[in-house]
C-alpha cells in the first residue's frame, strides 16, 4: 500500500500545481488546459463510449498484428533456431529487412488493404516480428541439449517434441521478445492512426486538436499513459520470468 | 538367504543365447583426435555388462554411440539385429549429469510421465505406472516437487525412474549412482538387478568403482589406452541373486578386485598413488 502512495507524490502534487497555477493564470499557453477541464473531458468521452470505442479499435489492431507476428515469429524463430544451416540461408535476409522502419512500409501496406484494420494489423505485426523472432532463435538455441536429446531417445514426433520439451524450455526468453514486442504494437498502432489510419484513439487524438477541442486532447493522451501503463502491468505480471507458467497438458 | 544354487540363473543369460547388442570394430573420432579405436564386444540377452575405466577414457563416448546420439567414423552397432541408425526408444540412456536431464517445469511426476506421453499410454492410465516407479525408486513422496527441488541422488532417481517408464529392452547408464550416499546406492544397486532381471532387460553400466562393476556385473569389460580400447573383459562368476553382504566377502570377489585394480593401476603409472603414500 505504501510504495503506490509514494509513487503517487510526484504525478499528484505536479497536476495541482498545474490546476493552481492555470486558474492563477500564470499558465496562459493556449495547448494547455487545466487538469479540471482534461479530467470533465475525459469523463464525457468515456460515458458518449467514444473514446472507449477508439480504445478498443486501437487494442483489437494491435494485438491483431501482434498475435500475427508472434505466430510467425515463434514458429520460424523456433525452425530457425533448431536448424543452424537454416539459419545461416536465413540470417542475412532476416538482418536486410530488419532495420526497415515499419512506417515505411505505409504507403505499399494502403495500397494492398486500404484503410482500416489490415493495414494497421500488417505494419504492426511487420514492426514486432524482430524481437520475438531474434529472441525465439536465441532461445531455442539456449536449450539444454541433453534435453533435446532426451526428447530424440524417447522418438517425440515432432509436434510432441515442440509443445513437450522445445517451447516451455524456450519460453521464459521468448516471453521476453513478446513483451517488447507489446510495447512496440501500442506504439506502432497509435503512430499510424495519427498519420493515416482514420479510426482508433490516434485518429481521436488528431481529430481533438484539429476542432480544437484540448481539453479531450489531453484526456486522450492521458488515457494514452494509463493503457500502456496497464499493458507493462499486465505484462510483467504474466511473464513473471519463469518458464513455470507453461505447462502444457 | 536363498541357497546359492537355485537362484544362479536369474540374470545369467543361458549359455547360447543370442546378442542384444553387437559392437564390432567401432572407431570414434572427435576431430581429428581418435577416442575409441577398434572395440569389439557385445552385450548377451538380459546380461548385466559394466565398463571401467579412467576418467577421459572414453566410457560415455561410447555409451553414446550403443544409444545412437554420436556416430563412430567407423565399425558397426547392431541393435537386435539391425545396425543403429539413430537414438530409439528401445535404447534409454540415463546421463551422468543428471542435472541437465530433467525438464525442470515439470514435476517428478511430470518428468517421469514424459516417457508415458512419449509411448502414448493413456492418460487414465500413466498415474499407476508413475506411482508403482516412483515407488520402487523411493521417490512417492517427492511426486509433487520439482527437480529444482530434490537433492542430487533424488534427480538421478528420477532419470532412472523416467527411463524405465519408456520400457526399453536395452539400459545404458552412465556412473548413475556417483552422487549417492552409500546406503542409498546400496539398495539401488539391488533394486536395479531386480528390476532389469524382472523385465530382462539388457544393461550397460559404466561405473568409476570397481566393487560395484564386480557386484552388478555378469562380465567387467575395462577400457583403457590411448586412444581407449578393450584392455580386458572379466567374466564374474558370481551367484545371483548378489547380496551385499556374502557376495562382497566371496573369495571370487576379491579376487577379480584385486585384477582390475592391478589393470587399472597399470593403466595410470601414477604417481598419484605413489604421493599419497609417501605423504
Ligand atoms: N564433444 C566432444 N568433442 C571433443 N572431444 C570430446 C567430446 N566429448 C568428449 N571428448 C573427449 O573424449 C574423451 C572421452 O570423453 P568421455 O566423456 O567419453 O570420457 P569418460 O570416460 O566418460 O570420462 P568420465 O569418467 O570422466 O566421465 C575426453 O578426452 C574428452 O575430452
Ligand atoms: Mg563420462
Amino acid at each position: 500500500m505504501r510504495k503506490p502512495l509514494l509513487g503517487a507524490i510526484i504525478p499528484v502534487s505536479f497536476l495541482g500545481l498545474w490546476e493552481v497555477s492555470s486558474r492563477a493564470g500564470l499558465l496562459t499557453l493556449e495547448s494547455l488546459s487545466r487538469p479540471s477541464d482534461i479530467i470533465e473531458a475525459g469523463y464525457a468521452g468515456l460515458r458518449d463510449g467514444s473514446l472507449l470505442l477508439a480504445t478498443l479499435q486501437t487494442c483489437e489492431t494491435a494485438l491483431l498484428g501482434l498475435a500475427l507476428a508472434a505466430v510467425i515469429g515463434i514458429a520460424v524463430g523456433t525452425i530457425l533456431g533448431l536448424a543452424p544451416t537454416a539459419e545461416r540461408i536465413a540470417g542475412p535476409t532476416i538482418e536486410a529487412l530488419r532495420p526497415i522502419p515499419a512506417i515505411a512500409f505505409m504507403p505499399l501496406a494502403l495500397m494492398m488493404f486500404g484503410f482500416g484494420v489490415g493495414l494497421e494489423a500488417s505494419i504492426v505485426a511487420y514492426a514486432c516480428v524482430w524481437p520475438i523472432l531474434i529472441v525465439t532463435i536465441s532461445a531455442v538455441r539456449a536449450i539444454e541439449g541433453r534435453l533435446l536429446e532426451v526428447a530424440a531417445v524417447l522418438e517425440l514426433p515432432v509436434w510432441k517434441r515442440m509443445t513437450k520439451v522445445v517451447l516451455p524450455a524456450a519460453f521464459a526468453r521468448i516471453n521476453v521478445g513478446l513483451r517488447v514486442a507489446a510495447a512496440i504494437s501500442l506504439v506502432v498502432a497509435v503512430t499510424i492512426e495519427i498519420v493515416l489510419n482514420p479510426r482508433g484513439l490516434g485518429y481521436h487524438l488528431v481529430l481533438a486538436q484539429q476542432s480544437l477541442q484540448i481539453g479531450l486532447m489531453w484526456a486522450q493522451l492521458v488515457w494514452l499513459c494509463l493503457l500502456g501503463f496497464v499493458l507493462n502491468l499486465l505484462l510483467s505480471r504474466l511473464g513473471g520470468g519463469s518458464g513455470l507458467m507453461w505447462r502444457p497438458l | 538367504m536363498q541357497p546359492l544354487r537355485k537362484t544362479v540363473g536369474s540374470v545369467r543369460p543361458e549359455k547360447a543365447e543370442a546378442s542384444a547388442l553387437e559392437v564390432s570394430g567401432l572407431t570414434v573420432r572427435f576431430g581429428a583426435r581418435t577416442i575409441l579405436d577398434g572395440i569389439n564386444f557385445d552385450v548377451r540377452d538380459g546380461e548385466f555388462l559394466c565398463i571401467v575405466g579412467s576418467s577421459g577414457s572414453g566410457k560415455t563416448t561410447l555409451l553414446r554411440v550403443l544409444a545412437g546420439l554420436a556416430r563412430p567414423a567407423e565399425g558397426k552397432v547392431q541393435f537386435a539385429g539391425a545396425e543403429i541408425s539413430g537414438p530409439s526408444r528401445d535404447r534409454a540412456i540415463i546421463f551422468q549429469d543428471y542435472s541437465k536431464a530433467l525438464l525442470p517445469w515439470r514435476t517428478v511426476r511430470g518428468n517421469v510421465a514424459l516417457s508415458l506421453e512419449a509411448r502414448n499410454v493413456p492418460a487414465s492410465e500413466q498415474d499407476a505406472i508413475v506411482d508403482e516407479l516412483l515407488g520402487i525408486i523411493g521417490l512417492s513422496r517427492a511426486k509433487e516437487q520439482f527437480p529444482s527441488q530434490l537433492s542430487g541422488g533424488m534427480q538421478q532417481r528420477v532419470q532412472i525412474a523416467r527411463c524405465l517408464a519408456q520400457d526399453p529392452k536395452l539400459l545404458l547408464m552412465d556412473e548413475p549412482f556417483g552422487a549417492l550416499d552409500a546406503m542409498t546406492r546400496q539398495s539401488l544397486q539391488d533394486e536395479i538387478l531386480q528390476l532389469v532381471a524382472d523385465k530382462k532387460i539388457a544393461t550397460v553400466f559404466i561405473t568409476h568403482d570397481l566393487e560395484e562393476a564386480i557386484y552388478l556385473g555378469d562380465r567387467v569389460i575395462v577400457l583403457g589406452g590411448s586412444p581407449a580400447g578393450i584392455m580386458e573383459t572379466m567374466e564374474i562368476d558370481l551367484p545371483r541373486p548378489r547380496n551385499q553382504l556374502t557376495t562382497r566377502e566371496d573369495g571370487r570377489f576379491l579376487a577379480y578386485r584385486h585384477r582390475l585394480f592391478e589393470l587399472l593401476v597399470q593403466e595410470h603409472p601414477p604417481q598419484a598413488f605413489e604421493g599419497k603414500g609417501q605423504q
